[in-house]
């Protein structure tokens, strides 16, 4: 399968593929490591006039602490995250989830923020950046705004993202000693969830029970009012409208919700 | 658009188009095929080669992506000398061959490649570590069996001969996968499992 002809330029820094972005106009997309707009591109579900490749800009990548909050270069490859030794200590989850995506050649190209501006409600970032309750550092020609991941994913592959701007990094709250669970339930090895649970402390996390990650708020609310995990999980579906397709119908996708995140809440470590 | 890269330590400079994949550059523009195209969706890893020596899909990069780096075919792992392929097999091909790690081949050069990448990684993997470390790559043949075989002898003989993993640059990024933590991570795997 080849992509449609497009035309291809290498952004020099982020300001400059901010100028590409405002001169080539919407047909124009960004490349990072280009596997989740690569694969798309090859079944012409997507078809830009022009790639922007920003997967080299060292202002882009790297992965620093930054007073309570690790910040990590929007095109740092999920192999980076998985084996930080800063994002172990700090932010298990994310380089736990970062560790789930894809396979080891995958997880050698693909990137954080290209995953994350990716959306898909299925995908283990988007899921993980929620629980975390982590952020994104957006560059637009005003200037750099931060973006709640609660803010952040608006729709189905949807974000806040307007056009014209650049996912530059993502911020992550330090949490070194919280405990945390995480659950993935898959049909095939190196697959996306058909359902997934992330859970840190209170704070529970769902993949792929919407159009976006979804917090899972009835359960939490169940757990601050002192309700044990098993019991908390039991509402870990209410609220939520999940798609069916030929994995899971809606009931089966909340009996899922149900049993992962009471899982994610037993094995907190 | 002129590209310019390295493969198998040779410099080349070729007229691309931007689209083009560079599993089809290194297969009709360097005549290099042991790269194959399998699933052509980024699953099941028969187009693994390495860039700047960490294991990719070659199918989802394009070669304009490569300009400036180092990519290296299983072509490159036995080369006489500059540019000239028949050398000593690389003791990753080595093993699939004493341990038989392979029946109709196709998959071959990528779990070799893949292979290759992940001991650079992680120089002595246990069988889990091998087992997952391949899960890029589908052997529809095998069974797995003599592969992760072939991949734990191949260890164990570099190990022997240290500093002859040769061809493999060290990836810098992703070297400290294996040690630490492991045992932790082991227990998350299966809680997720």
């Amino acid at each position: 399968m080849i992509p449609a002809p497009f035309d291809y330029v290498a952004a020099q820094s982020p300001a400059h593929a901010l100028e590409l972005l405002d001169s080539l106009g919407e047909d124009a997309k960004l490349l990072a490591g280009g596997h989740s707009l690569l694969p798309m591109m090859k079944l012409r579900l997507a078809a830009p006039s022009v790639l922007i490749d920003i997967g080299r800009l060292a202002e882009l990548t790297g992965i620093r602490a930054e007073g309570d909050e690790l910040v990590i270069g929007a095109a740092t490859p999920h192999a980076t995250v998985a084996t930080s030794d800063l994002i172990r200590a700090d932010a298990p989850l994310l380089a736990h989830s970062a560790g789930l995506v894809g396979d080891p050649q995958i997880r050698h190209r693909g990137t954080i923020g290209g995953s994350l501006a990716h959306a898909d409600p299925a995908a283990d970032l988007p899921m993980a950046l929620l629980a975390l309750d982590g952020s994104v550092d957006v560059l637009g020609q005003a200037g750099t705004r931060n973006v709640a991941a609660e803010d952040f994913f608006t729709g189905f592959f949807e974000t806040s993202l307007e056009p014209g701007e650049l996912l530059t990094a993502v911020r992550v709250p330090r949490r070194p000693g919280a405990a945390w669970g995480y659950q993935k339930f898959v049909r095939r090895a190196n697959d996306w969830a058909i359902v997934g649970a992330a859970a840190i402390d209170g704070r529970i996390a769902l993949a792929n029970m919407g159009p976006t990650p979804l917090r899972a708020r009835a359960a939490e609310q169940a757990l601050a009012d002192g309700a044990g995990p098993a019991e908390a999980a039991e509402l870990a579906a209410e609220g939520t409208e999940p798609g069916e397709d030929v994995h899971a119908d809606r009931d089966y996708r909340r009996h899922l919700a149900r049993v992962l995140a009471r899982r994610a809440l037993e094995h907190r470590t | 658009m002129q590209v310019e890269l390295f493969v198998n330590g040779q410099r080349r400079s070729d007229d691309v188009e931007p689209r083009l994949l560079l599993v089809h550059y290194l297969r009709e523009v360097c005549g290099l095929r042991a790269a194959n195209v399998g699933c052509d969706t980024t699953s099941c890893g028969a187009c693994t080669v390495l860039l700047n020596g960490t294991s990719v899909k070659s199918c989802t990069v394009l070669t304009v992506q490569a300009a400036g780096q180092q990519v290296t075919t299983a072509e490159g792992l036995a080369m006489k000398g500059e540019g000239e392929a028949g050398g000593e097999l690389h003791p990753v091909q080595a093993a699939f061959r004493q341990e038989h790690g392979l029946q109709c081949g196709f998959c071959t050069p990528g779990m070799v490649m893949a292979a290759v990448g992940l001991l650079s990684e992680n120089p002595h993997p246990t069988e889990d570590e091998v087992r997952e470390g391949l899960e890029g790559n589908f052997c529809r043949c095998t069974g797995y069996h003599n592969i992760v075989r072939a991949v734990l002898a191949a260890a164990a003989g570099l190990a022997g001969t240290a500093g002859a993993a040769g061809t493999a640059e060290a990836p810098g990024t992703a070297g400290a996968a294996g040690t630490a933590g492991t045992a932790a991570d082991g227990e998350r795997a299966e809680v997720g499992a």
